[in-house]
Order: structure tokens, then sequence, then C-alpha cells
């Protein structure tokens, strides 16, 4: 399931050596922890802004345990996350390189916020479009309600209370976290280059890992629709396919970013959802990155639709693919189809859950704004 | 005819009969042409096939062989240490490996234009051996091992008369004259084993690359069932016998005289070791039991066998290195007979006999372990061969005996060959690499680029009873254009090369200087290490499924349509206006009729209120945006063909 590129790059032999079960279980637990931690943060922030438009009675928060809390527990009992680990699958490392810039962002430790950026973008590509998130947070913070609301709220009580008011867009921060991601990119290259000088230099590195990324060669099966796909087009139409899949990555990043703009932390969880999705070569260790990240937007989501049905989903075709696998390629006595089928109820399942979550963190702002208006007949947009 | 021997061109058919142990006969002839290129004659010849010349000379082919070869050369009861078995026994469907006297960088082109013109040439698909996932470069585990050097084998070509045929034409006779008259195709590809060569030397004259002469060596080694003549008799010992059979028995064909252009067309019998010491030893016995003094007889003059024609000359292996006993060869002459008195030579066992072939000192073998579509491995056994035992074990005493064996293996790309995965096992030990390998070369495979190749030297000890070596393997998945037509058959890995470095397989017959004028016993005498292949691996491979592609296309499209849709729509949608709007055509709705009179009247009331400017024509519809956005798409379709045109 690992893609081979890591596998090339990354020396599983290498890592094996190293006894690597051990490594890949602490960098488990250790995203776990920075998860806890940015969880945590951002309930501080999501309390904060409740508290600022005084919603605190209207709006339940679960006491018992807090989003950090069910993120982390979600992250670490996820089989998922289980099954990646066993399988000495590289990709808790990739995740922990993206938590951790998702808890620099948070923190406003810039430079481990790059660090984590240029790792995470280094290793697998697609979290380069996390940078668009990591700006929103470092420039105007964690989650809230949209700044339109504070001042709508304040506008009716007439009192203009800087305090509560969030802070507007700061420009400072995204240059220090530009310097410190130039650094670190040029800092990582340089010492590419050293390691690859007599293997064809950096142009082969790239050539032979984001290339292999992009354009997809290896057509193993995985649990995402590409291989397939991609096994079976016609020659000539490769080419176009190979644009419109990875720009339907790129089409989705400016709307979503348009309308979640005052929500960076969920940006980032629906950009990693969708890449995880439309990625060459997803693994299940994507899938517990982004169901682990989920954790954090209990509140928010609390009223999501279909999560039962998600669940039963999830539960099931994780139940059916290993037994099609194995059919199909064990056995023989099975057929392509048959796996094909269940990673396209799989991708089915992403989907929804990828709509749900926008659709139910969009309604839940809506309702937000009529609470903080008063007047739900009369508000319009 | 005389003139032409003259120009140094020389044409030489022989034809070798060998009985083999498990009741066949082997029949090996070997037409040997030779040239020297001149451009005096303006590049003709009087025997030698231009078409060859030309190639040689167009892609400067330094040493070439080609082979097509239906069956598998049983090494166990045909022998696997003599001239034959080591330089005519082939894998199966073609193997070509070609030296080019060319510059580094040019190699692989003249490899691929070779491959055309043999392709053409013979009417097989040896192009397929252009591409690069195909062909391999060894740097030295293959015998004539050369930089220059390129391999490729086709295991699954099959091989028919369609190739038997060009082939034939580059002899001077074909098969109208001579010995090639016996090649007659039922009974040819009724063989359990069939396989036609042609092999290239030039030599060049040094650093101009001129290429001064050519020396073309086509092979063509049957293994074929005699019919048994007596069947009708069937008592007991009668099974034990050997069948007996001629040469229109075997062939249905006899030869009625020489192919006139032939300098010299002769046709041996030749007796194995084994067959030699186990008749010499019945010979004994027979004395014994007869108490006859005249030992001084050999067998030879008072045989167990009869031959119809009288031999014109008896060579006797003149061999100290092997304990065996010394093969025999009996030489007829083709030129003593005629269009009346044709030559069929018979043969009649008169009293069994059971021998064994002479073997290579380890038999190779070569299988797949592993069961399901998604890995595998590949095991190469070699097992002592009994009956080698008694020379080894000679060299054995010298000192620390070492055997040498050299492996070469190349697997295509979509067998992904983890080569740390290597083990070795001698005599069912795990043994340590670095005890066991002396040398190791390996070059992995590139997806859709290049095969895999693995070079090694083993050195094993004298005494070994079974060595293994196993190495593990991924199965790749391909795209569904790249599988064969049949391609629930599974994809052939190409046969292995093991070859004994230290070990010779050549036969001298020094009887007079008669035997260098024959290009077949002076090859025999060429020292040419002990080769043999292992078995073509079938190795089945993952299929999707092949009728479904349109399926798979618009379900997947479906699929990423609904993402993109949906998520676009939750984005866009704004629950308040929509209310609002839900409102608007609640309290509207009087009737279809009304709703559009007031729908016009609007669009009445925004014409009148639009500047006077826009055309009156373009009505209602135009307005500024929808204007920019026509300008824009009609922009971005200019750009666009003006970039891709």
């Amino acid at each position: 399931m690992v893609p081979l590129c890591y596998c090339r790059f990354l020396d599983r032999l290498q890592l094996r050596e190293l006894k690597d079960s051990l490594i890949i279980f602490c960098t488990d637990v250790f995203s776990a922890m920075l998860i806890r931690a940015t969880g945590q943060n951002l309930r501080l922030a999501y309390l904060f802004s409740l508290e600022s438009l005084d919603l605190v009675k209207q709006i339940e928060v679960s006491e018992i345990l807090s989003s950090g809390d069910i993120a982390a527990l979600i992250y670490l009992w996820n089989p998922f996350t289980i099954v990646a680990c066993v399988g000495l699958s590289t990709s808790p490392v990739e995740n922990m390189a993206v938590i951790l810039c998702l808890y620099g962002a948070c923190s406003r430790l810039i430079p481990l916020a790059a660090f984590g950026w240029v790792i995470a973008t280094h290793l697998s590509l697609y979290p380069a479009i996390l940078i668009i998130p990591v700006i929103f947070l470092l420039g105007c913070g964690p989650d809230a309600p949209p700044r339109k609301l504070f001042l709508q709220r304040h506008q009716q009580e007439e009192v203009l209370n800087q305090s509560k008011l969030p802070l507007g867009f700061s420009w400072r921060p995204i240059i220090h976290f530009a310097f410190w991601a130039l650094l670190w990119s040029v800092y990582v290259l340089v010492l590419c280059g050293i390691s690859l000088k007599q293997f064809g230099g950096i142009w082969e590195m790239f050539k032979s890992t984001y290339g292999f990324i992009l354009t997809v060669e290896d057509l193993s099966p995985n649990i995402g629709v590409l291989w397939y796909f991609f096994a079976e087009v016609f020659d000539f139409f490769r080419n176009f396919f190979l644009i419109v899949f990875h720009v339907n990555i790129i089409f989705m990043i400016l709307p979503l970013a348009i309308r979640l703009c005052h929500r960076p932390c969920f940006l980032a969880f629906v950009y990693i959802a969708i890449f995880s999705m439309l990625k060459s070569y997803p693994s299940v260790g994507d899938s517990a990155l982004y169901l682990g990240l989920l954790g954090w937007f209990v509140n928010e989501l609390a009223d999501m639709q279909f999560s039962f049905f998600l669940f039963c989903g999830y539960f099931g075709v994780s139940l059916l693919s290993p037994v099609m696998h194995n059919l199909w390629i064990w056995r023989g006595t099975g057929n392509a189809n048959f796996y094909f089928a269940t990673a396209m109820v799989y991708a089915c399942l992403q989907i929804i859950l990828v709509v749900e979550g926008v659709s139910a963190m969009l309604n839940h702002d809506r309702k937000l704004r009529n609470l903080t208006t008063g007047k739900p007949r009369d508000a319009k947009s | 005819m005389k003139k032409a021997k003259k120009q140094e061109e020389e044409f030489n058919e022989e034809l070798l009969l060998k009985p083999l142990p498990d009741r066949k006969v082997l029949a090996h002839f070997h037409f040997r042409s030779s040239a020297s290129l001149s451009t005096s004659n303006g590049g003709h010849h009087h025997l030698f096939p231009k078409a060859i010349s030309q190639l040689v000379q167009k892609f400067r082919v330094k040493e070439m062989e080609l082979s097509f070869t239906q069956g598998r050369w049983n090494y166990e009861s045909w022998g696997g240490f003599d001239p034959i078995p080591s330089s005519n026994a082939k894998p199966p469907g073609v193997e070509l490996w070609a030296v080019f006297d060319v510059p580094q960088h040019q190699i692989d082109a003249s490899w691929q234009n070779l491959t055309h013109t043999l392709s053409g040439l013979f009417c097989a698909s040896i192009n397929f051996l252009e591409s690069t996932t195909t062909y391999s470069a060894p740097e030295w585990s293959f015998p004539p091992a050369s930089g220059n050097l390129r391999y490729g084998t086709l295991p699954r070509e099959a091989v028919c008369t369609e190739n038997l045929t060009p082939w034939l034409k580059l002899l001077p006779c074909r098969d109208k004259a001579g010995i090639a008259v016996l090649l007659d195709r039922p009974s040819i590809y009724r063989g359990f084993y069939h396989s036609q060569r042609l092999h290239l030397t030039s030599t060049g004259s040094g650093s101009e690359g001129m290429v001064s002469g050519i020396i073309l060596e086509q092979t063509l080694t049957v293994v074929l069932q005699p019919n048994s003549q007596r069947a009708g008799m069937a008592y007991a010992s009668e099974r034990h016998i050997q069948p007996s059979w001629s040469l229109t028995s075997i062939f249905g064909k006899q030869v009625s005289g020489t192919c006139v252009l032939a300098k010299s067309s002769n046709v041996y019998l030749l007796l194995d070791r084994g067959l030699v010491a186990e008749l010499e030893h019945l010979h004994k016995e027979n004395e014994k039991s007869a108490e006859n003094g005249f030992t001084s007889q050999n067998f030879w003059t008072k045989p167990s066998f009869e031959l119809s024609a009288d031999p014109d000359r008896i060579f006797i292996e003149e061999n100290s290195l092997h304990s065996k006993g010394s093969s025999v060869l009996y030489k007829f002459q083709v030129e003593k007979y005629s269009e009346s008195e044709p030559f069929d030579l018979s043969l009649t066992w008169k009293i069994p006999v059971v021998w064994l072939s002479q073997q290579a000192p380890l038999h190779a073998s070569r299988f797949l372990m592993g069961s399901g579509n998604e890995r595998g491995a590949i095991a190469i056994s070699l097992k002592s061969t009994q009956l080698s035992e008694g020379f080894m074990g000679a060299n054995a005493d010298d000192e620390r005996c070492d055997l040498q064996v050299n492996v070469f293996q190349v697997v295509p790309w979509y067998v992904k060959v983890y080569f740390h995965s290597l083990q070795v096992f001698v005599n069912q030990q795990p043994k340590a690499i670095s005890d066991i390998i002396e040398k190791i070369h390996v070059s992995p495979s590139k997806d859709k680029v290049s095969p895999g190749v693995m070079e090694m030297v083993l050195k094993l000890p004298c005494k070994v009873n079974s060595a293994a070596l196993t190495i593990e393997f991924d199965k790749g998945f391909l795209h569904i254009d790249e599988y064969p037509p049949d391609a629930n058959q599974g994809f052939d890995i190409p046969s292995a090369i093991i070859s004994f470095p230290n070990f010779h397989a050549s036969m001298i017959f020094l009887k007079d200087d008669s035997v260098n004028k024959s290009p077949l016993l002076s090859k025999f005498q060429e020292k040419s290490p002990v080769m043999s292949y292992t078995e073509a691996l079938l190795v089945p491979l993952t299929t999707p499924d092949f009728s479904m592609p349109y399926n798979v296309i618009t379900i997947t499209c479906t699929v990423f349509a609904l993402y993109f849709g949906s998520l676009l729509n939750v984005l866009r949608r704004r629950v308040a206006e929509e209310e609002r709007f839900l409102k608007e055509k609640a309290a509207k709705k009087t009737g279809r009729l009304s709703l559009l009179l007031s729908k016009l009247s609007a669009k009445l009331r925004g014409r009148q209120w639009e500047p006077p400017s826009s055309p009156p024509a373009s009505s209602s519809f135009i307005n500024a945006k929808l204007v920019f956005k026509v300008i824009l798409v009609a922009g971005l379709a200019v750009g666009w063909q003006y970039f891709f045109s």
C-alpha cells in the first residue's frame, strides 16, 4: 500500500535495520500528542469566540472530553492507523510532518510550521497546498466564526470592544513563514543534492519522486481508484486524464479557501481529505490522518448528516476490501472488478464525508450568525 | 565451380548422427560458408548469401548468433557435456546475441536496426527485441563476454517452417541437393527437439573497421524418434534393444549426391563415450564367455551393431582427461554416392545396450515458489550429476577444490526482483552469500525501461551434492495494452544460463590433418565452456478485466463529477437566499402565464433601461457580463488553437 517512491527514497531497508517498528510507533504517539495540543488550542479559540459572541449558553460544548483528546484518541485507536503502523508503512512519518506543520502554525511557532510544511511537501508533494491554511492560520489566528459576525454583533451592542474582536490579517508572520520555508527548503535540497550526487543529482530525484507521483506509473492495486483507471484507460487519453485528476484537486482550492478562510484548521482538514482521496497512490495511512483530524471539530460538526451511514460504510469497506483483494490476487477466484468496486465505494464515502463536513461547517456558521443577530428570518447574506 | 573456390569462398555441408540413450536419434546438420569480403566484385559473392554480408557490413557485426528452438533439450538423458549440447542446446523460442564493432553509444541503435533486419530476413518477430525492456548487456557472465554484447530472448516465439525456409535460402543449394535434401518438414517438426541456429563471425582487419572475412555457420539440431522397424518381434530382451534406424526411416528421404557447390560433404556417426565404454565392456564379456584368444580385436571391427554402408574412416577420440573412455566417429563421404546409388545409412542393433550420456558437472533447473499473484520467488537448483563425480573427484585431491559456476539471469521488469533477498543453500544448508558468491553484478530493472540483470560467479565446493539460489520478487501490474493476447496463460521469464568455465566441452580427434579440414570436427576441438540453459518460467500475472475499460472510465469519471459538483454546490448554496426565492415563488404562484408576463415585462424594462449604444438586434439577453464571458471563452479558444497549431 505504501507508494513505491517512498520505499525507494526513504530506503525501507535502512529503516528496517533501525528497528523501524519502534520508530513508527513512536511517530504515531508523537503525532497524537501534537494533535491533542493543537486540539486544545483550537478549543480555547472556539470557547473564546463563543464568549465574545455571548453564545456560551446557546451552544453546548461537550465537557467530558475536549476535542483535542477526542482527536488524539481517534487517531491512535483508528484501525487504519494501527494497520499502517503494523504494516511498517512510511505514512505515519508523512502524517507527522503534516501535523507538525499545523501544530506549528496553530501555536505560532513559525520555524516549526515551515519545517513541517517543507518536509511534508518533500515527502509526498500533495501537502504543498496546505500553505493556504497555514497562511490563514498565521495571518488571522485559529478557527473562529466569520469576522463580519463580530462586527455585526458589536454594532448591535454599539460598544466596540476591541479586546473581544479577533485580530485582523497581519502580514508579518507570513513573511516570517516564507523566509523560514525558503530556508528549510534550500537546506533540504542541498542535503539531497549532496547525498544524491552520484545518482544523477537533484533533477533525477525530482523526476523519480514527484514525477512518479504525478504520472501514475505504478499500477499496483491500492485503495484508490486511479490505479485501475490508468490500467484500463486508452493510452492516448492518459495525459488528458492525468491533467483532469490533478486539476480536480487544484480547482477546489480557491472556492474552499474563499468560503472557509475564517476556519483555517478546518480548511486544512478538507484539503487533507481531498488530496488523500484524489492522490495517485492513496493508502489507509492517509485516511487515518484526516479521520483523526476530524476529531478537532466534534462540536462544530455535531449535526453532520449521514454520520451513521458513513461510519457503517467505512466499516464495511474496510472489511470487504481485504476480502476482495484476497479473492482476486491470492485465490484467483475473484475478479479485479470486485476489488475495484470496494475502492469505488470507498471513494464515494470519502466524497460524502468531505461534502457533508463542509456543508455542516457552513451550516454551523449560519446557525451562529442567526443566534448572534437573533433574527433568523431577516438574516440575509 | 573450381574457379569460385579461388575467391576463398567455401561451403561445407556435414551431418552428424548420434544414437541417444533414450531410443532417440540426434541429427545435427552443420553448414558452413565463408567468404572474404572484398569490394572487387562489387559486393557480390558466388556462394555466400549477400543479405548476410550486407548485414555484417552495415551494422559492423563482429559476432552474432540467432537461434530458433522448439522443445527443450533434455540434459539428463541427452547429455550436457559434449560440444553439441553446450553450443547447440538453446532456450525455447528465439535467442539472439550480437557483438558489435562500433563505439559504445551506437551499440543500441545498431542492435535495434539489426533486430529489424533479422526480423525481415527470417519471418519472425525478432523486432520485439528492439524495445529496451527485452534485451540486456551482460558484462562478463555470458561466455563471449565483451562490452559490446547485447543479448535478448523471446521465449514465446513459435518456431515453424516459415522460419526454416528463409534459413535454407542462405544455403547455396537450398534443400534441392546435398545433405539438406534430408530436411523434410513433416519429419523434422515431428521431432522432440528442434533448434536451428545461425552463427556469424567476422574477422575484422583492424582499425579502419573494414570486414575482411565472414564465416557463417548454420546448424540444425533435431532429436527424432525412429520408428521401430521390428515391432513385430516381441520377446522380452527385444525391449532393451535400441531401435534400428536408417536415414529413410527417420527423414523419409535419402541423400542422392552432394551439393556440387560444396567443398566437402560428409556424414558422421558419433558413438559417445558412455556408449563406447558400454560396448567395450560387452565385447570383453563376450570374449570371456566365448573364451576366445583373439583379444586384439576391437569391438568396432566386430561390432554389436551393423551399418549398411562401410565407413570411409574411423576416428577415435584422443582424450586423456576423461577416464570414461573415448568416443568413436565413423565418417562417410557422400561424394561416393550418386543418384543411382543413393546414400542411405542404416544402423541395426544386434544386442541390447543401455548407457548414459555424459552430464554437465551440475544439473541446473529453475522453478517458481510461492502462490498467489502478488509475490513469489525464483529458485535455481543445481544438482550434482552422479556420473561426473569421478573426474571431479580426481580434481578434488589437488588442493582446496572449487567448482566455479557462472549464472546469468535476465528478468523482465514486471517481475520486480528484490536482490537483497538472495539466499544460497548448499547441501540444503543456508550459507552466507559472501562465502559462496565470489562475484556478483546486478542491474535492477526500471519500470517499462529495462529488465533486471543478475550475473553471478559461484564458488561451490567440489563435493557439493546440491546447491540452490532463491530470490524473491513482486509481480507487477501492467496496462491492458501491455498484456499479450492470451494474458491468462502467463508471462515467460527467459532461461537462465549456467556455465562452467573450468570445464571445456571439446572432442579432439587427432587422427591426421584431415580433421582440420572438416569444419564440424574442428568446431568440436574448440575449447568452449560447458553451458546449459534452464527452463523458461511461466509466471502468471494478475489480469484486470479486459472487457470493461469503458465502464471503468465512465464510472470513475461519474464519481469525480459527483465530488466536484456536490462540493461546489455546497459551497455556492446560500440558505437564506433560497428561502427568499421560494417565498417569492410561492407569492407569485398565480399561474405560469402571469409569471412569464412578469418576467417579460421585467426584461423589457431592463432593455429600456440599458444604454442606447447596445445594438437593438441583440435584444435583452446581451449584457456586459455575458459579452465579457463570450469574449473570454473565445479568447481562450483562440489561444488554445494558436498554442497547439
